[in-house]
C-alpha cells in the first residue's frame, strides 16, 4: 500500500543534487530505503537521507531522465512512498569510518547523525568529482564528525578519490567499523583497503527494484535481495558469494559487467 | 507421517508445493535458493526470445496480506541468456519447469526447443501473455488459440508441457480442454485476475501499465472455482494456483481436484521458507484428518466423499 504526501521543502545541495523533504511518520533506520513514486513519471529506489522524526527525506542526483526531471520539483508536488524498506546499518560500532562518494553520502549522513547521537565517533572522507558536487559537507562537520575531503579535479581537499583518504585513514587510527556508500567500483576498494587493515565493512549496494518485497528478482545478488537482505550488505559476504564488483544484473535480468 | 511426494505428467516431486512462476525467477541462484527452501519444483520466470525490460515502475500494489497488483510486463533476460541461469538449479539437482512465453505459435515452439535443450524437466506455457498482433487481449484467451500453441508446442519437443490457464475469460474450463485436447501434459490454473488499482488523491491508476494482475489470497475462491470447473472436464492432472499460503490452502485445491499447487504470491510476505512452513503443516493436517498422503485428498470434495471425523472428535 502506498502512501502520497507532498513535497514540503525542496533544498537545492549541489548543481546536481536536491533534498525533497516530506511528511512520513513510519519510523525508519539509517540505511533503509523508500520506494518513491513521481506520479506520471517512475518509481524509484531512494535510500532516505533523512530518517527521523516525522518529516523524512531523500537525495536524488540526477543522472538520467527522470532524476534530472526530479530537479525541477517543487513543494506542495505529491510524491508516492512504499517503505521504509530493506536492512539498516548496525549503529553498535563505537568508532567508524564512513566513505562517501558522490551521492553516497546521502546514505551515510543520516547513519553518521545517530551513530555520533548515540555516542560514537564518526570519521568521514567525502569523495566528489568537483567542489560544488561535495554532498552534505557541512551536515557530516555540523554533527561532529571529522571530515576529509577528496575531489576528482583537486577543487576542495585533496586531488583524487575518496580511497586514498580512507586508506590512510585505516592505516592510522583504530576503527572498528567502516561504513560506505558510492560507485560499486569504490566500494569494492574501500572494502578491500577495510579487510587489509582487519576491519569490517559495510556497504550500501544499488540494485534496480521492481517489487521491492523479495519477491521479483529484479534487485537480485548472488543468493540475496537487495531489497530485503540488504541494501547494507557486510563486505565479506558480497565478496564471498555474490557478483559484486563483477557485474550486475540490468533491468531484463540480464547480466552485465561492472 | 502423511507422504507428500506427487506424480504428475511423469515428473516426480518431493513434495505438491511448486514455486509458482515470476517469483524468483530470473537469476539461477535464487530459484536454488528456493529448491533448497523446500520448494517440490521451481517454475522459472517466463521466458521470452529477447531481453525484455517489462514496463516502467509502479509495477507493484499491495493490498494489506490479501492481495497483490502487479503490471511487471515479463521482464526477462531472454532466452540466449537464460541457460547460463537455470544450468544452476538443475545442476544442483533441482526438479526445474522452464516457462515460456510468445506472440504467436511459431515463437512459442521456437522457445520450447530452446527451452527443452536447457535440461528442464517440463515446459509451462505463459498464456496470458499480450498477443503479438498488438490487440492487448491474453495469447492464450481463446480454445482455438490455446489448440494452436500447445499443439505447435508439443510438435516441437518431447517434454511434459504443462499450460497455465487464465481465468480472464468466461469459460477457463473449455481453455483446458484445449490444451489436453492438443497434448498438455497438464495445466495449471490459475495466473493473474485482470485487476486495476487508482489513486483518488492523484487521480490516476497507480500502476504505469495502468491495468495488472491480482493474485494473493484475494484470488484463491476463484482459482479454486476453476481447478474445480476445469477438473469436471479434462482428465490431465491439473497444478491449482492462486491464493495458497498454507497448508489449508493447498488442502483446498487438492480435495477439488488438483494434483499439485504452485505458491507464488505467498513469497513477498512470507519469504521462500513458505514452502517449509507449508511442507510440515500440510504433513500434520494430512495426519490429523487421517489421510496417508497427498494422493490420498486429491478430488475428496468431489463426488460426496463421506467427511472424515476430527481426531478426537465422538
Amino acid at each position: 500500500m502506498r502512501t502520497v504526501v507532498p513535497v514540503s521543502e525542496v533544498v537545492s545541495e549541489t548543481p546536481s543534487t536536491v533534498t525533497l523533504r516530506f511528511p512520513f511518520a513510519p519510523a525508519a533506520r539509517p540505511g533503509q530505503f523508500v520506494m518513491l513514486w513521481l506520479p506520471g513519471d517512475d518509481e524509484l529506489p531512494m535510500s532516505l537521507s533523512y530518517t527521523v522524526g516525522p518529516s523524512k527525506g531523500v537525495t536524488i542526483k540526477a543522472m538520467g531522465e527522470t532524476t534530472r526531471r526530479v530537479l525541477s520539483t517543487r513543494p506542495g508536488s505529491s510524491v508516492g512512498l512504499r517503505g521504509p524498506y530493506g536492512r539498516a546499518f548496525d549503529l553498535s560500532p563505537r568508532r567508524i569510518l564512513a566513505v562517501a562518494g558522490g551521492s553516497g553520502a546521502a546514505v551515510l549522513a543520516p547513519a553518521a547523525e545517530e551513530a555520533i547521537r548515540s555516542g560514537a565517533r564518526v570519521s568521514v572522507a567525502l569523495g566528489a568529482t568537483t567542489a560544488a558536487e561535495l554532498l552534505f559537507a557541512d551536515r557530516f562537520r555540523r554533527m561532529g564528525a571529522e571530515v576529509l575531503l577528496a575531489t576528482d579535479d583537486g577543487s576542495a581537499g585533496e586531488p583524487g578519490f575518496v580511497t586514498a583518504p580512507a586508506s590512510r585513514l585505516l592505516g592510522s587510527s583504530p576503527f572498528d567499523a567502516v561504513w560506505t556508500c558510492g560507485p560499486e567500483v569504490m566500494m569494492v576498494k574501500v572494502a578491500q583497503s577495510a579487510r587489509a587493515a582487519g576491519v569490517p565493512a559495510h556497504c550500501s549496494v544499488e540494485r534496480h527494484m521492481k517489487c521491492a518485497l523479495g519477491m521479483c528478482d529484479a534487485c537480485a545478488l548472488g543468493p540475496y535481495h537487495v531489497c530485503t537482505d540488504g541494501p547494507v550488505f557486510e563486505s565479506e559476504r558480497l565478496f564471498a558469494e555474490t557478483e559484486f564488483g563483477r557485474y550486475h544484473r540490468d533491468a531484463s535480468g540480464r547480466r552485465v559487467p561492472g | 507421517m502423511a507422504n507428500l511426494t506427487v506424480r504428475l505428467a511423469g515428473l516426480e516431486l518431493r513434495n505438491p508445493l511448486v514455486l509458482a512462476s515470476g517469483i524468483w525467477g530470473e537469476s539461477g541462484v535464487s530459484l536454488l535458493g528456493a529448491w533448497k527452501a523446500g520448494a517440490g519444483a521451481v517454475v522459472t520466470k517466463s521466458i521470452g526470445s529477447v531481453p525484455r525490460a517489462g514496463y516502467p515502475n509502479p509495477t507493484i500494489e499491495t493490498y494489506g496480506q490479501w492481495g497483490m497488483l502487479n503490471a511487471m510486463g515479463l521482464p526477462n533476460p531472454g532466452i540466449d541468456e537464460y541457460p547460463k541461469e537455470v544450468e544452476v538449479p538443475l545442476h544442483a539437482g533441482a526438479t526445474v519447469i522452464g516457462s515460456i512465453f510468445g506472440g504467436s505459435a511459431e515463437e512459442f515452439a521456437s522457445l520450447a526447443r530452446r527451452m527443452a535443450a536447457t535440461g528442464v524437466a517440463a515446459l509451462e506455457l505463459n498464456l496470458s501473455c499480450p498477443h503479438a498482433e498488438g490487440y492487448g487481449t491474453e495469447v492464450g484467451g481463446t480454445p482455438e488459440a490455446v489448440d494452436e500453441i500447445v499443439r505447435a508446442v508439443c510438435r516441437a519437443v518431447r517434454l511434459p508441457v504443462i499450460a497455465k490457464i487464465t481465468p480472464n475469460t468466461s469459460d477457463p474450463a473449455a481453455l483446458a480442454v484445449a490444451a489436453e485436447r492438443a497434448g498438455a501434459s497438464a495445466v495449471s490454473a490459475i495466473n493473474t485476475l485482470r485487476a486495476l488499482a487508482i489513486d483518488v488523491r492523484l487521480r490516476r491508476p497507480v500502476l504505469a501499465h495502468k491495468l495488472g494482475g491480482l493474485s494473493g489470497a484475494a484470488i484463491k475462491p476463484v482459482g479454486l472455482a476453476c481447478v474445480w470447473q476445469i477438473c469436471e472436464k479434462v482428465s490431465v492432472p491439473v497444478i491449482g494456483v492462486g491464493g495458497i499460503a498454507g497448508a489449508e490452502d493447498a488442502l483446498e485445491y487438492l480435495m477439488a481436484g488438483a494434483t499439485a499447487v504452485e505458491v507464488g504470491t505467498a513469497v513477498a510476505f512470507e519469504g521462500v521458507g513458505v514452502f517449509g512452513r507449508i511442507a510440515r503443516d500440510l504433513s500434520a493436517l494430512l495426519d490429523e484428518l487421517g489421510l496417508p498422503s497427498v494422493q490420498a485428498a486429491v478430488g475428496l470434495a468431489r463426488g460426496g466423499a463421506p467427511a472424515v471425523p476430527a481426531r478426537g472428535g465422538r
